[in-house]
């Protein structure tokens, strides 16, 4: 059975939890350095990216975690998440650090305030229906790099991008009945 | 409800229960502190606060000071909101919708109806289903959570005292909305007529309940947290995340209990993390007997 990490620190990692569970893979909650240890994959939840990237320093998480992203763990981003495998943050706070491992900028709250929040049908590659996504006080991925493929996009904005394992939305794919994406995550780690 | 056509022809609609609902979804396992300017602002968001709740005193204030305390000004709340890149949050007082208007045209990230405040209306609540941007309201027991979340609160967080920082009525909420919630889900589906009818809550929430096992809304909690140990407890009891108010910015060094306090609500069952964070902390907000106030907060609302 499939061993994912979901990092635990703060805000929907519960949600993950248990759609991940519902799909058959194992999940482990990830606080300290020591809940890394046999894990397959990494989910990065939505929250705030600031106290998760403070957390992640302060447990000692950050340092271990950035190596096993850079030695090719495959990884699934959401809204805060894709935030934190980011290149390059725009707007972020100077002492906010996040993981390099996936070639986008993007831009935090890049739609507005919670008032701008919204849901929306979008258009996936690879799905046959529309998947309903529901953004919240969402980031905006400004640039995607050469190796970063869009599987889907709001208007002009990627909003859902893959680069090699590492997979990334601006939405909330974990609120919700729908479980396609987090199926094409778990695929993803069996063929890598 | 407000639906937008977007250029690509995709219609968007904004201030659904589902948007409402999920920013709670993603403050969960977060500190969400009380600040009354932008210098407490920037130190809670530089000490891993999830979000900030931005008023003009604090409850320990409110409370020695006494009069009417109401919504805060809205060049204070633009001056939080200018500062911090995360959440704001703001109170308007129960029953008091103008207040809220006027919250949400300000662009406040969540609006809470609070006991703290002087109650404007002593029958109604605010019709929160009315408005785009999401409420939390405070609640005693579970027929005040179903009533609140009948009327669209999207949040609910038990109301404990604020002021204090005594953390027992805290307890005593949680207990009592969560024992609850473990006996209704024993309940056969004659029973729910009943509790619904003792809980004075509507039986569709009641069945909800009973299914699920769970509040339809986050359940967060406020009201005494005065330290690590503190946010620990009621973690530990089962709230989803905690609201300190006077706890941070009353204690000796609010930089340095804030961050402990974040640290203790992540690893809230990791007694080793606990004692690092706990240590050194200087003095925590001077405490107060609930027996001895002259005002209960958490007897405001109905």
């Amino acid at each position: 059975m499939l061993r994912i990490g979901v990092l635990a620190l703060q805000g929907a990692f519960a949600a993950h939890r248990q759609m991940l569970e519902h799909l058959g893979a194992g999940t482990v909650a990830v606080r300290q350095p020591k809940h890394l240890a046999g894990i397959d994959a990494l989910v990065i939840p939505g929250g705030e990216s600031t106290t998760m990237s403070k957390l992640a320093v302060s447990t000692g998480l950050f340092d271990p975690l950035a190596e096993m992203l850079t030695s090719g763990m495959p990884a699934f981003g959401t809204c805060a998440g894709a935030i934190m495998l980011a290149t390059h943050i725009a707007d972020g706070r100077t002492d906010q650090r996040d993981f390099e491992t996936l070639d986008i900028d993007v831009r935090r709250n890049g739609y507005g305030r919670q008032i701008d929040s919204f849901e929306t049908d979008v258009e996936v590659v690879g799905l046959e229906a529309p998947f309903h996504a529901t953004f919240i006080r969402a980031p905006i991925i400004e640039r995607t790099g050469p190796g970063v493929q869009v599987l889907a996009r709001v208007g002009q904005n990627a909003v859902f991008v893959r680069e090699g394992a590492v997979m990334a939305t601006t939405f909330h794919p974990e609120l919700g009945a729908d479980d396609r994406l987090h199926r094409l995550f778990l695929d993803q780690i069996g063929r890598n | 409800m407000t639906e937008q056509v977007s250029p690509s022809g995709a219609s968007a609609v904004r201030g659904t229960v589902q948007v409402k609902r999920g920013l709670a979804e993603m403050l969960k396992g977060g500190v969400i502190m009380d600040v009354v300017d932008s210098e407490q602002a920037r130190i809670a968001e530089d000490s891993g606060a999830c979000a900030v709740m931005a008023l003009e005193r604090v409850p320990s204030d409110i409370r020695r000071d006494g009069g009417v305390a109401r919504m805060s000004d809205p060049q204070m709340i633009e001056e939080i909101k200018a500062a911090v890149t995360i959440p704001v949050m703001a109170k308007a007082r129960i029953g008091h919708f103008a207040e809220a208007q006027i919250l949400q045209a300000l662009g406040v990230d969540y609006v809470d109806e609070s006991e703290v405040l002087t109650p404007a209306d002593e029958t109604h609540h605010i019709d929160k289903w009315a408005f785009d941007v999401p409420f939390v309201c405070g609640a005693t027991n579970l027929g005040e959570a179903l009533r609140r979340i009948a009327e669209g609160a999207c949040m609910i967080r038990s109301k404990g005292e604020a002021g204090t920082g005594n953390i027992v009525e805290a307890v005593r909420h949680l207990r009592q909305i969560l024992g609850d919630i473990r006996k209704i889900t024993q309940a056969d589906s004659a029973e729910l007529f009943e509790w619904a009818k003792q809980l004075q809550a509507p039986l569709p929430l009641v069945q909800e309940v009973h299914d699920t096992g769970t509040l339809p809304v986050p359940m967060f909690c406020a009201g005494g947290i005065a330290t690590p140990a503190d946010a620990a407890l009621v973690m530990q009891l089962g709230a989803q995340a905690v609201f300190v108010g006077s706890g941070i910015f009353k204690s000796e060094n609010p930089s340095v209990m804030a961050k402990a306090v974040v640290e203790a609500t992540t690893n809230f069952d990791d007694a080793d993390i606990l004692v690092k964070v706990s240590r050194g902390l200087g003095k925590s907000m001077a405490g107060l007997e609930i027996g001895g106030l002259e005002t209960t907060f958490a007897d405001r609302g109905w």
